[in-house]
């Protein structure tokens, strides 16, 4: 398969879960594991440009597919609008949800350039986030569609930045 | 002398992120050991059961096991150590017997955790079934005992007025509340109500590698652990080892909430294998064993009843709990209600009784889970001001203010005879009620009646306890004396001006997303005056940082915080005498400010850190007698706990065709004394509502009377998602401690613990021209549906 780019190969035991071909044989670790059942979403990688659980995925049934993992989006050192909308709305805390937060919501905006908060908060009710309520992470995703529309993002709701 | 403190109370975007965001932040799991195994456990499918054998024999056969441990191996070892133990102490592996479903009974380490589970499958354990006990008031009448070597189910009872009745002497409440019930104008109001038991559901499942160092003689252990610190006391402890001889780091942790602020067998027995085997041993839980191997929070059954006049003075609040400690007594399990107990009365000046049985049962243990008795405790007092203001025809926000601690008399020694820092409850629950046009709403609300439709308005208003110490509470168990490492729940920070002019921080908190990286460096920049690009942060490992408590209780800013606050102010007097002798002025003239020092009056000329550090660490130099070095330590032990408060409204529409509960809004002002960054404080708000709204709407941990624990995974033990909740319309007011030099309180916990009552009083509300007075949550549509048919009759 195509992994970020670059052309992986490896042998695995037929039960070997794509998730964790990808942490352990390709030690990509920021695709991470929560819940080994397709609830939580800590796993979202993108196959074939679109959004996966790869908890719920065979290492084998990715064989020859195109992947995308968490670090993978960031394009020449330059972060993924998504990215740069989760760091400055404060869409993240514990950090552990976020890359398949962020893995799905660049898939919601790859479909959709201006999707409305009720799209959004739909968009991701298949990944789980226990600490932000989800305020900032909406916030990070309206930052990331509107620079991805050429437009200046809304500003934050806080008190200007010093720094 | 002066300094900047622009960084105190500004915004900057967090420094954890750029890793994070980028897949490059390195949890447990992510940290792999050199010839790591992997261990998995055999777990009890009964909740109350004697073992009368274990076959491990196929099990060790199996190609790529390497070892099968029962309790013969360790049960040298003792029982896992608790903080507080009072109860039965958790044996590392069932010794004999099982008492919930979930209980840990053997482990397999295998190459993998594929073979280990396998292993696991191929062992046979022989159990023979006994009745379990899980309903509360059955556990505590002692038909069925959890535990034969225990007199009662009950552990003890926590009364308000006599809680450490040697040092803290407080009046009996009762008698003046049945004087007032006498009263031929008394209104009486009674509720019972479950507070329900809750799982803490960190996204990150708890992980941890240990590796016995053989020839340093020294434990390597990588947990996902809020307490490194205590965890690292509880290895050398069980191993008979000084605490330098183990190595703990808590990189990052993916949420905690609590259920990381333990320590597990789990964490021990990696360590007895690794020194058995010369191999690093790695546990990781998966989502379903977590449910059940994790700790529980809540699980609360109270009796409140309200005495009041017929225009809204309160003379008397009784709470009478029964709270489930589950089977086995860990960290601080006994001493959650305890928190309960300090806030029972919440912000009211009014007589009041609280009393708490701890109660076992054969489920898995409770202890903290985010708010920790104080979510349960104000949402009793905050649901019976309600029903109160309904039974008298009265506002409630007007109930609420009329029976407020007032201004002028802070601090307020509370019913429990603590004393309440500072508050300003009128001003906040004013600024809530204008931000959320109450008035506009109340019109809403009557128009939408007028249409049939059920439209809700909920208000809540709490008081908080947190930032603990005070130091003296060490004496009850409040530190980590019985980790062997004796304290209080003193802060501690250490702060490095390095030879380069960058500044490195070191604490002993255990961060699961509250951006203490940031938060801390904007502490010591604001002292220092060293931009916090600049400061790196460094936290979580016992090697590297001072004594440590860990990070709860809404406690890090107010407390560790504070000692890094102070440890800066070292430095920076230092910094001064050498910045004195360089520009030839007197110390005291010296200010710091845009990365270096000048002389006030001349800003102009400045001396940079790296030229200060270049004479700290070359003291010839300096002036005479000058000490090498540019880092100080501070501990800062406060003198009293924090006590946050704020204000809540939910806005919410009941379907009565579907019972389903959707918001319209959620409003909430939060007072947590001065802020250091607001961006951070708001998101801390906007987790813990979310909580507070899993609990009133969707959260349950089931169990059956067989003690079968129904709601053992995502699907069934349902968390709120994206579209489960509105954006939320935050404000603050700003009411200083005086108990820490910077005036914050703490923020963590704060969401939690004043939503779920809001949310359950509006949906009451919403129902209230039907005659529904109390749902029990959570609140989901069919309970909901079955209470509005319940009351069409």
């Amino acid at each position: 398969m195509t992994v970020n780019g670059k052309a992986v190969s490896g042998s695995v035991e037929p039960r070997t879960l794509l998730v964790h071909f990808l942490r352990e044989d390709l030690l990509l670790t920021g695709t991470h594991v929560g819940c080994e059942s397709g609830y939580c979403g800590a796993c979202t990688i993108h196959l074939d440009g679109v959004p996966t659980k790869s908890c719920m995925v065979l290492a084998a049934q990715a064989d020859g597919c195109d992947v995308t993992t968490i670090e993978g989006l960031a394009k020449n050192g330059d972060l993924h609008p998504v990215q740069e909308g989760f760091w400055e709305r404060h869409g993240l805390q514990c950090g552990f949800c976020t890359p398949g937060m962020i893995m799905s919501a660049a898939g919601i905006l790859a479909e959709n350039g201006s999707p409305t908060e009720a799209e959004i908060r739909h968009g991701l009710e298949g990944n789980l986030c226990r600490c932000t309520g989800y305020h900032n992470i909406v916030r990070a995703v309206e930052y990331a569609a509107a620079k991805m529309r050429g437009e200046e993002p809304a500003p934050p709701e806080w008190e200007t930045d010093l720094v | 002398m002066s300094t900047t403190t622009s960084a105190l109370g500004g915004v900057i975007r967090r420094k954890e992120d750029p890793a994070l965001i980028r897949g490059r932040g390195r949890y447990v799991d992510d940290i792999k050991r050199t010839g790591e195994l992997a261990a998995a456990f055999v777990r009890s499918p009964f909740a109350n059961a004697r073992i009368n054998s274990i076959d491990v024999s196929a099990a060790t056969a199996m190609a790529g096991v390497h070892a099968v441990y029962t309790i013969d191996d360790v049960r040298h070892l003792g029982p896992l150590i608790a903080q507080v133990p009072v109860g039965k102490l958790r044996p590392l592996l069932a010794d004999g017997a099982v008492k919930h479903v979930g209980e840990a009974v053997a482990m397999v380490v295998a190459d993998n955790r594929y073979i280990a589970q396998d292993a696991v499958d191929a062992i046979f354990v022989d159990y023979e079934p006994l009745e379990a006990v899980v309903d509360l008031k059955d556990a505590a009448s002692d038909r069925v005992k959890v535990h034969d070597d225990l007199d009662s189910n009950v552990l003890l009872a926590w009364v308000g007025h006599e809680w450490w009745a040697d040092v803290i002497a407080v009046e009996d409440p009762r008698p003046k509340i049945e004087e007032a019930k006498q009263r031929d104008d008394a209104v009486i109001v009674e509720l019972e109500m479950v507070n329900q038991r809750l799982i803490p559901v960190a996204i990150e499942p708890r992980s941890v590698v240990a590796s016995w160092n053989e020839g340093y003689e020294r434990f390597e252990v990588y947990s996902s652990s809020q307490i490194p610190h205590a965890l690292g006391g509880a290895i050398a402890k069980t191993f008979g080892l000084a605490s330098n001889a183990v190595h703990v780091r808590a990189p990052e942790v993916g949420g905690g909430f609590g259920c990381k602020l333990n320590v597990y067998p789990d964490e021990i027995l990696v360590c007895f294998a690794s020194m058995r085997l010369h191999r690093p041993v790695r546990f990781t839980e998966t989502r379903r064993e977590s449910a059940v191997s994790t700790i529980q929070g809540r699980g609360w059954v109270a009796t409140a009843t309200l005495t009041g006049t017929p225009d809204g003075r309160i003379l008397g609040y009784e709470l009478r709990a029964l709270t489930d400690m589950g089977a086995y007594s860990q960290n601080f399990t006994v001493a959650i209600p305890l928190l309960g107990l300090w806030v029972s009365a919440g912000q009211y000046d009014i007589p009041a009784y609280f009393e708490a049985k701890c109660v076992v049962t054969n489920t898995q243990t409770t202890d903290a889970y985010r708010g920790a008795g104080r979510p349960e405790a104000l949402y009793y007092i905050e649901r019976m001001i309600d029903a109160y203001a309904r039974e008298i025809g009265m506002d409630p926000a007007e109930v609420r203010r009329k029976n407020y601690w007032k201004n002028d008399q802070f601090p307020a020694v509370n019913n429990t005879g603590l004393a309440i820092d500072s508050g300003d409850y009128e001003t906040n629950l004013d600024k809530l009620l204008e931000m959320a046009d109450y008035e506009g709403l109340k019109r809403m609300q009557a128009e939408a009646r007028a249409e049939g439709r059920y439209i809700g308005i909920g208000l809540s208003t709490y008081l908080e306890i947190c930032g603990f110490g005070p130091s003296v509470l060490s004496e009850i168990g409040f530190g980590w004396n019985n980790y062997g490492l004796p304290s209080s729940f003193s802060g501690s920070g250490l702060v490095r001006v390095n030879p380069d002019g960058s500044a490195t921080v070191i604490i002993g908190t255990g961060p699961s997303g509250q951006g203490h990286e940031t938060t801390w460096a904007q502490i010591a920049s604001s002292v220092l005056g060293i931009t916090t690009d600049k400061i790196r942060v460094s936290h979580g490992d016992t090697a590297e940082s001072p004594m440590g408590v860990g990070t709860f209780g809404s406690r890090s800013a107010a407390v560790d915080g504070t000692a890094t606050y102070e440890a800066a102010v070292k430095v920076r007097d230092k910094a001064a005498e050498i910045a004195a002798h360089l520009m030839e002025a007197a110390p005291e003239d010296i200010r710091f400010a845009d990365g270096g020092a000048h002389v006030v009056g001349t800003p102009g000329r400045v001396v940079t850190w790296e030229e200060i550090a270049d004479v700290a660490y070359r003291p010839h130099r300096g002036p005479d007698g000058l000490d090498a070095g540019l880092e100080a330590h501070a501990v800062f032990s406060p003198g009293n706990a924090t006590w946050p408060f704020g204000s809540h409204i939910a806005v919410v529409e009941v379907d009565p065709e579907t019972g389903n509960v959707e918001f319209l809004r959620y409003i909430g002002i939060d007072d947590c004394g001065n802020v250091i960054n607001p961006m951070i404080v708001d998101g801390q708000v906007h987790g813990g509502i979310a909580q507070g709204v899993g609990q009133a709407l969707f959260e349950e941990a089931i169990y059956d009377d067989a003690g079968n624990l129904l709601s053992g995974s995502l699907i069934d033990y349902p968390i709120p998602t994206a579209g489960d909740l509105p954006s939320f319309e935050l404000g603050r007011t700003v009411t200083p401690t005086d108990v820490n030099p910077m005036g914050v309180k703490g923020i963590g916990e704060a969401g939690t613990i004043g939503s779920a009552q809001t949310i359950v009083n509006a949906v009451v509300d919403a129902l209230a021209p039907l005659g529904v007075k109390h749902i029990d949550m959570p609140l989901r549509p069919r309970k909901v549906w079955q209470a509005i048919q319940d009351a069409r009759g």
